[in-house]
């Protein structure tokens, strides 16, 4: 077992009491972000969707790297390695806006 | 008077010159033509692709275009005589293929070698700009880069408001504003473009007020529209850089598939709290293969994955180093200089004063940027909160 840390972004705080930095254990990417999970209700939700794949505005790094280049969820996990977890961001001000449209040009 | 004669009988004999047709032949072939001659004289004209350093910062500035002190260098002024003196420095200084031209600029424009009428600064340009001129990764000719070139700000809030800032104090010389929202009293926690006087005003109007009294020769023109998949090939046109500074997702979709679709680069800037990410999206770099917004995030998230609006928030300072460093990478690019965050994403966190440096790999199977089918059709994106 490989013990990783893992920098969870602001949004996702709330979901690991607050931390910016949390320690797993896992074999592979995905090893270490379930036991994350297992200890965090509704975390894996909000980095993986119903099939167990990462959502496609959610990244994850391991070290610089994104694991979507390496082996995914899959890719191997060596000992004091870190894992980032980076959201798509949209703010600029700092609030959203509410107006909605459809349109397809 | 005899004491240069002497000099220049003496430098004809250990510096080889040429005629100006012979220049235009070696030039042709690959070798550096330096036009020595003071701004005003280029002003009128210069040969065409030449490099030109005023003698007086010659030898400071010859290796930024020279590197190699083997390489073939023309050196020329209006009559032939200055270019003498001046090979001869750059013999002194290690130049081992070094030619004067006789006849100088004078004649090569009577031969009707091509000549180019290069932007040249005036002196309130030259004093204003002054810290430029003097790097040489800037100087003159970067100045003049600058000044000819246009920036378009998607947003004039938080991240514009220092991007643009600085942008005009740079000399870009056409800011392009976007933004249909009016100045409101939150927003100057962090929007230092406007000021509490302007409160309830355009957001551009604000803008342009405080851009153009800092610089008044930077044209600003301003659009208080919101951009959509209707205006953004027209608003686009013709723009050499786009800086993101946008709020929603709609829009930064919006902005990455009209600049993939321009070959447009896009500075991009988010920021939530204490949290900033800036890249640069440009599949068209010359130097690698860049990804656009969507080889990161290839889809915005659904409604129900952003949490709601009123848990969003930022420190006010936030988008002060977030909007400032899109600046830097704008002016770089204007520039031609250093490494853009081409595939390098940046992640700020200030709660721990960190950088971290990511990479983003170009996506093959992009719809927007990739190898395999690709669509350039615009998606107007429901808007939702400010994050995933």
């Amino acid at each position: 077992m490989s013990q990783a840390t893992v920098r969870i972004p602001t949004p996702l705080r709330p979901l690991t009491g607050g931390s910016d930095e949390v320690a797993a254990t896992g074999q592979t990417v995905g090893e270490v972000l379930s036991e994350l999970g297992s200890r965090h209700s509704g975390f894996l939700d909000r980095i993986l969707d119903g099939q167990g794949k990462l959502r496609s505005f959610v990244n994850v790094y391991l070290g610089d790297a994104n694991v979507r280049a390496l082996e995914g969820l899959d890719s191997e996990v060596a000992d004091g390695a870190v894992i980032h977890i980076v959201p798509a961001v949209a703010g600029g001000r700092g609030r959203g806006r509410s107006r909605s449209r459809g349109a397809v040009r | 008077m005899i004491a240069r004669q002497r000099r220049l009988a003496a430098l004809k004999e250990t510096i080889p010159e040429i005629n100006v047709g012979e220049a235009f032949e070696l030039q042709s072939r690959g070798a550096v033509l330096i036009d020595v001659r003071e701004p005003d004289e280029i002003a009128a004209g210069s040969p065409k692709s030449a490099e030109r350093i005023v003698r007086g910062f010659l030898e400071l500035q010859i290796e930024n275009k020279v590197p190699d002190l083997g390489h073939a260098v023309l050196v020329m002024c209006a009559g032939g005589t200055r270019s003498l003196f001046a090979a001869s420095d750059l013999h002194e200084l290690g130049y081992t293929d070094v030619y004067s031209v006789a006849g100088g600029f004078n004649a090569w424009k009577n031969q009707g070698l091509p000549v180019e009428a290069p932007r040249v600064l005036t002196p309130e340009e030259r004093e204003r700009y002054g810290r430029h001129l003097t790097i040489p990764e800037v100087g003159e000719e970067g100045q003049a880069k600058l000044l000819n070139s246009t920036v378009l700000m998607v947003g004039a809030g938080g991240l514009g408001s220092p991007a643009a800032f600085y942008l005009a104090a740079a000399g870009v010389g056409k800011m392009i504003l976007i933004d249909d929202d009016v100045v409101d009293r939150s927003n100057l926690q962090r929007q230092i473009l406007h000021t509490d006087e302007r409160v309830g005003t355009p957001k551009v109007d604000s803008a342009r007020a405080t851009l153009t009294a800092l610089n008044p020769a930077v044209e600003v023109e301003t659009h208080a529209t919101r951009l959509t998949s209707a205006n953004v090939d027209e608003l686009f046109a013709g723009v050499d850089v786009v800086v993101d500074g946008s709020d929603n997702f709609a829009t930064r979709y919006l902005v990455n598939d009209a600049c993939v679709k321009l070959g447009i680069p896009n500075v991009h800037g988010s920021i939530f709290r204490f949290d900033g990410q800036v890249s640069v999206f440009w599949p068209g770099y010359s130097e690698r293969r860049g990804p656009c917004y969507r080889c990161l995030f290839p889809e915005p998230p659904p409604a129900d994955m952003a949490p709601s609006c009123a848990e969003a928030g930022v420190l006010g300072v936030l988008p002060g180093i977030i909007g400032t460093l899109e600046a830097i990478e704008t002016v770089k690019i204007l520039l031609g200089v250093g490494d853009p965050l081409v595939g390098r994403l940046m992640v700020y966190d200030a709660l721990r004063q960190r950088f971290t440096e990511l990479k983003v790999e170009h996506n093959p199977e992009c719809q927007r940027c990739g190898d395999g089918p690709r669509t350039t059709e615009y998606i107007d994106y429901v808007e939702m909160c400010a994050i995933a």
